[in-house]
């Protein structure tokens, strides 16, 4: 079951909470806020806006912990427990007649991110060039990673709400097809999705194999359409936008009850947690005060991971706050974390056979090592997507996706002092 | 910050597996052909089994000791060069050639490149190349025949049947006095005769079971096949090396191998006989010197699969599958280069 979390006392909402530009605080500390309110406004297209997720005052604005590593620029609201909502959130009954214009609109000023991981900017999904027509819509209920389940839990609990979400998704990029995959380990959520689809709607529900990486965006549209992105390309290249259905469930608060984006359902587990548990929480709210929440911990806490164990950051301490692209966070036990230190390549050929981008992990690792940054991205390297598949089945506990991201590195830095050469 | 907290790249978590236990899999995969060397040839096997491992063990700690690294050789990777090596060499030798093998594969050919993962050559095998160049003699007549004596129907004027009584030599031979027009008819008569009891169905069966001469670990396809089973089970090796190994030689020998023209060769004869299933399941499929592309594995068993079969047809030897296998080695990183998989999304498709 979703739990809703209790009211926090304090929130700290980063302004970096989407891919592309973070966003600029348009409040300063000592503002009365009330829910939903605007605080930040975005900092450029490829950006959303951010809103108080309680009612309260704010006291600060400055460098805070942020769960993408480091710190970062955050406003800090203190709560006067109220929790009234803002003026500007009304519920709409005029959701059938929005134009394709005035959704992106509305998802764009509900400050609508992705809300599988990566939070890239829905607004900017639903803008594809006139060149790319898109005739169909996925949603993603194929739980990118073991361990998380709050997009299971929102399959179970909103299907109507998914699949209304999926509609509007739809009509916003003129696709006349909607699909939700989902893996077939969940037949429960296929179930209620199914019973769920509107009489005439176009929508289909797929069960798919249980198979990691079957939530990432690219193998999802292979196995559902047979279609594969093009190395470098996107998904609308063959005609796809691809949503989490957390997502879609946000588009429809969005748009039939006027709530921006102030709280999401993550997930909080692991083996070291009291009680592992789906939370309906606050955006800014305090990994501490779920941690309480969720009856504390058991056993010594070895690693705390924003996201899933595969994909996942680590965490420095538990003063994160929750940010829109936070799916779950996941805490291993001291026994459960193997840092071994790495054998000798043997080899095996294992991270050639499992890698779902068909790329040759062992030759990509000791380019990056000798830093051939060059041959690495011609070989690939920039189609990696960090699934973690080859890191996992190595015998020798080689660390190839760390050397993967730290070649991407390379690469882009090598890419912008070339561009900066040719700029002068 | 909360200092025990440990930060690392993803993924945080790893599959069961390790050098440790690929190696030891492969020991235990080959036991049931240990076991069967004992039974076939008596203890002399183990023991000479026993002393390889012994001294390849005993090398890689001395040079990695002498190295200043870690002395990693509970890694198992030493033990199972030191059985592959043993499996290689006639039971009949003198106690200081599997010794002198296994000290020559661990220190030349695998610490001198750097030690387990980098060595380019399958360090047993160029431990039985250096023996067969050096010691030809021991490692081509000391062999002990098999528990029910020579092979049924084996007695041949004019051959030494005792000194050349691997299945393969005995092939060798008698094909070579009917292709001589200095033969009598007599002798080519004697020669066909043992040449159609080579390929009887006694004699297949022996060679699956084992019960033939040979070299300690290479005789019994039958007891390799379950340890290599085994293997396949625990996806420790693919299936695209020996398959593509065996499918070659059998192809290439009943096309080319028969006395009487092209198609009369006999296929199930030459997969079953000499090292070619050792050598197909547990030496080609040596991960550090075979390819790593799914393409590249079944290009390298071709590669090998050919090699062998013009070893054994045309060649001065009557085996050549430890020779196919480091030549093939030697071509691993050309072949793993040209056989990358196909990216996903490297060939656009329409939408």
């Amino acid at each position: 079951m979703i739990a809703e979390a209790s009211l926090p006392e304090r929130v700290v909402i980063p302004l970096r909470q989407s891919l592309g530009a973070p966003a600029e605080p348009c409040v300063k500390v000592g503002d009365e806020v009330k829910v939903g309110q605007r605080i930040g406004e975005p900092g450029g297209f490829v950006s959303v806006p951010i809103h108080a997720s309680i009612s309260g005052k704010v006291t600060a604005v400055g460098r805070f912990p942020h769960p993408g590593g480091g710190e970062d620029m955050a406003i800090v609201i203190e709560g006067d427990g109220l929790d009234e909502w803002h003026e500007s959130v009304r519920p709409r009954d005029d959701v059938e007649s929005l134009t394709a214009d005035e959704i992106r609109k509305i998802t764009l000023d509900a400050g609508i991110a992705g809300l599988g991981g990566a939070a890239f900017p829905t607004h900017v999904k639903l803008s594809p060039p006139e060149s790319k027509p898109i005739n169909t819509v996925i949603l993603n209920g194929a739980e990118c990673e073991p361990w998380l389940t709050a997009d299971h839990r929102l399959m179970l609990e909103r299907p109507g709400d998914v699949l209304e979400g999926l509609n509007i998704l739809m009509k916003a990029v003129g696709a006349d097809r909607g699909i939700v995959g989902v893996e077939s380990n969940k037949p429960d959520a296929v179930a209620a999705l199914r019973a769920a689809i509107p009489d005439g709607a176009n929508i289909v529900v797929t069960a798919v194999q249980v198979k990691y990486p079957q939530g990432a965006e690219k193998q999802l549209i292979d196995v559902l359409l047979r279609r594969q992105v093009p190395s470098g390309g996107l998904p609308m290249d063959v005609g796809v936008v691809v949503q989490n259905v957390g997502t879609a469930c946000v588009v429809y608060d969005a748009c039939h009850l006027g709530q921006p984006l102030t709280r999401r359902v993550m997930t909080l587990t692991g083996t070291p947690v009291a009680n592992p548990s789906n939370f309906l929480a606050r955006i800014g709210t305090l990994l501490s005060s779920l941690i309480e929440q969720a009856g504390g911990m058991t056993t010594e806490i070895g690693k705390i991971i924003s996201g899933g164990p595969m994909m996942g950051i680590t965490q420095f301490s538990t003063d994160i706050p929750v940010v829109k692209g936070m799916s779950g966070v996941l805490f291993l036990s001291r026994s459960e974390v193997d840092e071994r230190q790495p054998d000798p390549c043997l080899r095996c050929g294992a991270c050639v056979h499992v890698c779902p981008m068909k790329l040759v992990p062992v030759m990509l690792e000791k380019l990056v090592i000798h830093e051939r940054i060059e041959k690495a991205v011609e070989m690939g390297i920039g189609d990696c997507i960090e699934c973690g598949s080859c890191s996992y089945v190595c015998p020798s506990k080689r660390r190839l996706v760390h050397y993967f991201k730290y070649g991407k590195l390379l690469a882009a830095q090598k890419g912008a002092a070339v561009k900066a050469a040719a700029g002068k | 910050m909360q200092e025990h907290l440990v930060v690392s790249a993803s993924p945080h978590i790893r599959e069961d597996v390790s050098v440790r236990k690929v190696m030891y899999s492969v020991v235990i995969a080959m036991v049931p052909a240990i076991v069967g060397s004992v039974y076939f040839y008596g203890l002399r096997a183990l023991f000479l089994t026993l002393l390889a491992c012994a001294a390849a063990v005993l090398t890689e700690a001395i040079i990695q000791k002498l190295r200043g690294v870690p002395v990693a050789v509970t890694d198992g990777s030493a033990l199972v060069t030191g059985i592959l090596l043993a499996f290689n060499i006639p039971p009949g030798v003198p106690w200081w050639i599997p010794v002198v093998g296994s000290v020559f594969a661990i220190a030349i050919g695998k610490q001198v490149f750097g030690g387990l993962g980098y060595n380019p050559l399958n360090p047993a095998l160029l431990g039985r190349a250096f023996l067969l160049a050096s010691w030809p003699v021991h490692m081509t007549t000391m062999w002990l025949p098999g528990k029910g004596g020579t092979l049924s129907g084996m007695s041949l004027s004019g051959i030494d049947v005792v000194t050349q009584a691997t299945p393969l030599a005995i092939m060798k031979s008698v094909s070579a006095i009917i292709a001589d027009p200095a033969s009598t008819t007599h002798q080519v008569v004697q020669a066909r005769e043992v040449l159609a009891g080579l390929g009887s169905s006694d004699t297949i069966a022996n060679l699956f079971i084992g019960n033939v001469g040979g070299c300690i670990g290479e005789t019994s396809a039958l007891l390799l096949l379950i340890g290599a089973a085994y293997l396949m089970f625990k996806h420790y090796i693919s299936w695209r090396v020996p398959a593509a190994y065996i499918m070659t030689v059998a192809v290439l020998t009943s096309v080319f191998g028969g006395p009487g023209g092209l198609f009369t060769g006999n296929a199930l004869f030459h997969i079953l006989s000499g090292g070619l299933i050792l050598g197909a399941f547990f030496m080609a499929t040596d991960m550090v010197t075979s390819p790593v592309t799914p393409r590249g594995m079944l290009v390298f068993g071709v590669g090998c699969g050919v090699l062998t079969t013009v070893i054994r047809l045309i060649g001065g030897y009557p085996e050549g599958v430890s020779y196919s296998i480091l030549l093939m080695n030697i071509a691993t990183p050309l072949i793993d280069g040209r056989t990358r998989p196909k990216k996903f999304g490297e060939v656009k498709q329409s939408g």
